[in-house]
């Protein structure tokens, strides 16, 4: 047995949110729904002292037994959730306040998902993987029907929930499997149980599994609750859902297809390619004559799930590090994309979510334009663009594991993908106002949303060094240890 | 003699009802709650039909896991459901299309 200090000291990043999140559950009972600004404040201070947490030797280390891992590869994605999950709390404060939702619960229900998440990411044995997955999904449904009057969001809680718990239990029912032929649910056992001519059990159990991760991260065919849940959930909320539980997902896919199953390489290769041309064409086609901007956006994230899915379909350190590095840049993308949807209100205060209320945004917005404008060109990939680069690294890896077929699908899908991101920027720029839309009201999403444009326009660049050596480490880190 | 295949054949049947129960179900929301536990009931049976055929326990934590978690998932189903009948009067399925497209 390991002696659980040890373990402690491995696991502090978790147990600072976990603990953190108590903490502030209690101060909101105590305080009630005025506190809402202070716990989400001090919230952002217990990512903050999480993310402190992460730094120390780089090692890969075991805690709890084999049960948890914290590697490199988990903490350049947790870094990722820390940072999404601390953006999205901050940038629904205006919106809570306007829909007269502004509960105390929301801060603790993001830090709750983000410690589910941080659990996924660091998963190293199938019982941790459940666990921090129902912990992401549980604060997720909640979050999902946050509007308390509102008939869609109360619908679109609903839809998630039915189809969330569909896709756990079909991921239980192959972990039941696996765990029955093969006698071990620790993926450094699997990693060895499972050879080149596994038992059709274990293969059946690794097609189930891989479906139930497959909805975490809205791959088709399991993303049909994605655009209803993002056009029904409130707006800061399906930022989230766009952003950090994607991050999560993938890391907890990346490192079930590699580490655990890496031995069934030939089997799972076919399925992640499989889902990954699914997910490209059909989010770029499904988007196209959407009238909610967010449908829009959902349908993007589809798409974008299924580029970086390229990455692992190349099964390589490249493909790996390339995933690793087309997150980083997607989530900035995605909320960057949603807190443009989040700043857009009409005459009368009320959100806007139509492509129309697009119209004309140059004039009656420019600043918010040209955020718009930066987002959307970046999200179709186009260079000089933060957008162009990772797509380019997933395509890169693909070419380098012969993957050609894949690379040039990618290539067409982003070329049909660009039609709709380009079709905001005519609305935006070349259409007349329809109806006034008014300014923002927060100068901290203001500051955000300049920040976050500045980060995907050509000046981000000056990190991308930094960024691709860190996802290059982490990759790294995964695959020898 | 009752082996380790009679488990796993009632197991594959009820989490077969529970995702026809899902699927096929266009009455009420109540009856896909009763469909998720039975997936997750399913689920405990071959978790614990295999742990004893293995002689290792470690299926048999997953199951106490198992429970747990359901428990905490029905009463968030459930809250949610209540909270859309409040809003929508009904929880018949084939009225939950506000959203579509």
């Amino acid at each position: 047995m390991q002696p659980i200090a040890e373990s402690i000291g491995i696991a502090a990043p978790e147990l600072v949110l976990a603990t953190g999140a108590m903490v502030l559950l209690m101060l909101g009972v105590f305080r009630g729904n005025r506190s809402l600004h202070g716990l989400t404040y001090g919230g952002v201070i217990i990512y903050a002292i999480a993310g402190f947490a992460l730094l120390g030797d780089a090692q890969s280390e075991l805690a709890f037994d084999g049960l948890y891992i914290a590697d490199d590869f988990s903490a350049y994605l947790k870094v990722l959730i820390f940072a999404a999950a601390a953006i999205c709390s901050i940038i629904a404060l205006p919106y809570l306040v306007r829909a007269r939702s502004d509960k105390f619960e929301y801060p603790v229900l993001i830090m709750l998902g983000a410690l589910g998440m941080s659990m996924m990411v660091s998963a190293n044995d199938l019982l941790s993987l459940y666990i921090g997955l129902e912990l992401q999904s549980l604060a997720a449904y909640v979050l999902a029907a946050f509007h308390r009057n509102e008939a869609s969001s109360s619908e679109a809680g609903l839809k998630y929930f039915v189809l969330g718990a569909l896709a756990s239990g079909i991921l239980l029912y192959g972990v039941s499997l696996v765990y029955g032929f093969t006698g071990t649910t620790d993926f450094r056992l699997l990693q060895v149980a499972v050879t080149e001519t596994p038992a059709v059990g274990t293969v059946i159990g690794l097609v189930f599994i891989l479906a139930g991760l497959a909805f975490k991260v809205s791959a088709v065919p399991f993303h049909m609750w994605t655009p209803d849940v993002y056009q029904g959930a409130p707006t800061p909320v399906a930022a989230f859902f766009a952003s950090a539980p994607k991050a999560a997902a993938m890391g907890l896919l990346v490192r079930v297809c590699m580490d655990a199953f890496g031995g069934m390489m030939s089997e799972w290769q076919q399925i992640i390619a499989f889902m990954a041309i699914a997910s490209m064409v059909l989010g770029a086609v499904g988007a196209i004559g959407q009238r909610s901007i967010k449908r829009l956006l959902a349908y993007s994230s589809i798409n974008n799930i299924g580029f970086a899915l390229i990455g692992l379909a190349a099964a390589s350190e490249l493909g790996i590090s390339g995933v690793l590095f087309y997150m980083a840049i997607y989530l900035p993308m995605t909320i960057g994309a949603f807190l443009v949807v989040l700043s857009l209100r009409g005459a009368d205060g009320r959100p806007l979510d139509t492509m129309n209320s697009l119209k004309g945004l140059s004039k009656t917005r420019p600043g918010l334009a040209i955020a718009l404008l930066i987002f959307m060109f970046s999200l179709a990939g186009i260079p000089p663009l933060f957008g162009f680069w990772p797509k380019f690294a997933v395509f890169n890896a693909a070419i380098d594991a012969e993957m050609y077929v894949l690379a040039v699908i990618g290539v067409v899908t982003s070329v049909v993908g660009a039609f709709y991101y380009l079709r905001i920027i005519k609305l935006a720029y070349f259409d007349e106002p329809e109806g006034t839309v008014l300014p923002q009201e927060s100068r901290v999403n203001g500051a955000l949303l300049a920040g976050i444009a500045v980060f995907c326009s050509p000046l981000g660049l000056f990190l991308m060094g930094p960024i691709t050596v860190a996802a290059a480490r982490a990759a790294r880190a995964m695959l020898t240890f | 003699m009752i082996g380790l295949s009679h488990y796993l054949t009632v197991a594959a049947i009820l989490f077969v009802l529970g995702v026809l129960g899902i699927i096929l179900n266009r009455k009420n929301v109540i009856v896909i709650l009763m469909s998720i536990e039975l997936i997750l009931l399913a689920v405990n049976i071959n978790m614990v039909a295999f742990s004893s055929y293995l002689g290792d326990l470690t299926g048999q934590i997953f199951g106490m896991f198992i429970l747990t978690v359901a428990a905490a998932e029905a009463a968030i189903g459930l809250a949610i459901l209540v909270l859309y009948f409040r809003n929508r009067g009904t929880i018949a399925v084939d009225q939950i299309n506000q959203m579509k497209g």
